[in-house]
């Protein structure tokens, strides 16, 4: 069963007031994803991976095409308003420091999905985060720092662990380790197969590292000017 | 260390802050606990003791009715700080919702505001708080309302640039699929990030306000006599600028530090919270 399928899915960017130019970000991208695998996808920059991974998420409005999750098509829902269904994907961007507040401390980052959510009671969400944290194998001492005193290898861990959560089924990873030393690379990357093999959980990994994509994924789609040229 | 405890250390390294702290802190207490420390009442006429030179009984001399100036300087600075900080709350206040709809409600709305900014900082703001003070008659809550009417903009436009820049940082898209309602967003990510700048431009702003209402007083359309109030304590004591010196120099010397005072907490306040500085400092 595909957990995600994109049909057709194209984004066109339109600028200037007087003389319109457009870019075509997405050119019908198609493809789906099985319950359980990596889809990696292979690209150079301006190719259109970060449009897709942010499209996948809704955070950019599709001009045309379809996402349906589960079956069902959530294209046009905004995240707050449907019940479960749209926080099961998730996303973790190229750069940990930016993609977290500066002014908020670890436990509240993370804390944060289940306060917007009521996941557990004010007594339950220690334990909550500590369980949290420890599937990315995080020391509970950083809790209560702020995030510029982390390295960029445990920031994008707490990045992790914000986003588990909300138990999502599928996670889009734009980049997750370009910004990182190679030996934490690999801890990150060993987290997330990890957590494929114990939650089966599906990865969309956006990548311009051709051995880390091989490395990760089941199945590789090259991308080239908003376009899945070539499937691998 | 506590984060604030460590902010606080932190501001009180810089001298002048510190300084500007301590006369606000002293010109507070001398604002509330007026009637115990002037020796006079400030309307009080005693016109056999008229333009007395400072002396051990009346410490900065006696006006030209003979009240007691530094009793009028003390109970002064009630109004000047009261008026200051309603002013600075409520156009603090408004101008930064103004300043978020505009950042984070769409184009259309931000047209709207934004041009509307355009227009208020169009006239110089003491020109038009000067029309409006006058349009309402003298005061202390006129005065507020002409200053809050032509204080705003700077709030907004401040807000509005750091709520366009913040929107599109990952840390907020990160919690909008996290599924985080825009209110949620607007408090917790991007009023919090934009509230530092804020308390920076509300301190100085203060100064600023306490100098305009001043100067409304000083043109007579602020606050009368014989109600006690640096500006128009200053605008009584023209007759006598060159015989009686003292009548303008003492409210017009209590103007000055306690502007001078704000705009030294406002810089400490700024590179005490600018997290570049922190961040270097922790690392030390």
């Amino acid at each position: 069963m595909s957990i995600l399928e994109v049909r057709n899915l194209r984004k066109v960017f339109t600028s200037g007031i007087f003389k319109k130019t457009t870019i075509t970000a997405l050119d019908g991208v198609t493809f789906s994803l099985k319950r359980g695998s990596t889809l990696g996808i292979l690209g150079s920059s301006g190719s259109g991976k970060s449009t897709l991974a942010r499209s996948l998420l809704r955070l950019i409005e599709p001009t045309s095409g379809q996402i349906l999750m589960m079956g069902q098509d959530v294209t046009h829902v905004p995240h707050h308003s449907l019940g479960w269904l749209p926080q099961k994907i998730q996303i973790i961007f190229q750069n940990p420091e930016s993609s977290l507040n500066p002014r908020m401390r670890i436990y509240d980052a993370i804390a944060e999905p289940l306060r917007i959510h009521s996941i557990c009671t004010g007594d339950e969400e220690e334990d909550h985060i500590l369980d949290l944290i420890g599937r990315v194998n995080l020391n509970p001492e950083l809790l209560f720092r702020y995030p510029f005193e982390l390295s960029g290898g445990q920031l994008q861990r707490v990045v992790i662990a914000r986003i588990l959560a909300l138990e999502p089924e599928c996670i889009v990873a734009d980049e997750p380790t370009s910004m990182l030393d190679a030996s934490v690379q690999a801890q990150i990357l060993n987290i997330m197969k990890d957590l494929q093999e114990s939650r089966g959980i599906s990865f969309i990994f956006i990548s311009h590292d051709r051995d880390v994509v091989e490395w990760m994924s089941d199945q590789i789609a090259v991308m080239e000017h908003g376009k899945l040229v070539e499937w691998i | 260390m506590t984060e604030t405890n460590f902010l606080l250390a932190e501001f009180c390294r810089n001298r002048l802050a510190l300084i500007g702290a301590v006369i606000i802190g002293i010109i507070v207490l001398c604002a509330i606990f007026a009637p115990l420390i002037a020796p006079f009442d400030p309307a009080e006429q005693n016109l056999r003791e008229r333009l007395q030179t400072p002396s051990i009984q009346h410490p900065f001399g006696t006006d030209d009715l003979g009240r007691d100036i530094f009793s009028r300087v003390v109970f002064g600075s009630r109004i000047s700080l009261s008026i200051g900080i309603c002013v600075v709350g409520i156009t603090a206040l408004f101008g930064t919702i103004l300043g978020l709809l505009s950042g984070y409600g769409g184009r259309a709305i931000d047209e709207v505001i934004m041009r509307f900014v355009d227009i208020m900082l169009a006239f110089p703001s003491i020109i038009l708080a000067l029309i409006i003070a006058g349009l309402l008659g003298p005061g202390v809550v006129n005065v507020i309302i002409a200053l809050s009417l032509t204080q705003w903009p700077a709030y907004t436009r401040l807000v509005r640039g750091m709520t366009l820049s913040m929107k599109e940082k990952e840390f907020v898209e990160a919690a909008r699929a996290l599924g985080a309602s825009d209110t949620y967003i607007l408090r917790k990510h991007i009023l919090l990030n934009a509230s530092n700048p804020i308390i920076v431009l509300a301190t100085m702003d203060i100064a600023q306000t306490i100098i305009f209402a001043a100067a409304l007083s000083f043109l007579g359309l602020g606050i009368q006599p014989p109600t006690p109030e640096w500006g128009s304590m200053l605008k009584a004591g023209i007759p006598y600028l060159r015989s009686a010196t003292y009548i303008t120099f003492f409210p017009g010397i209590l103007l000055m530090l306690t502007v001078l005072a704000f705009n030294f907490i406002g810089d400490g306040i700024r590179d005490t919270l600018d997290p570049h500085t922190k961040e270097m400092t922790l690392v030390k």
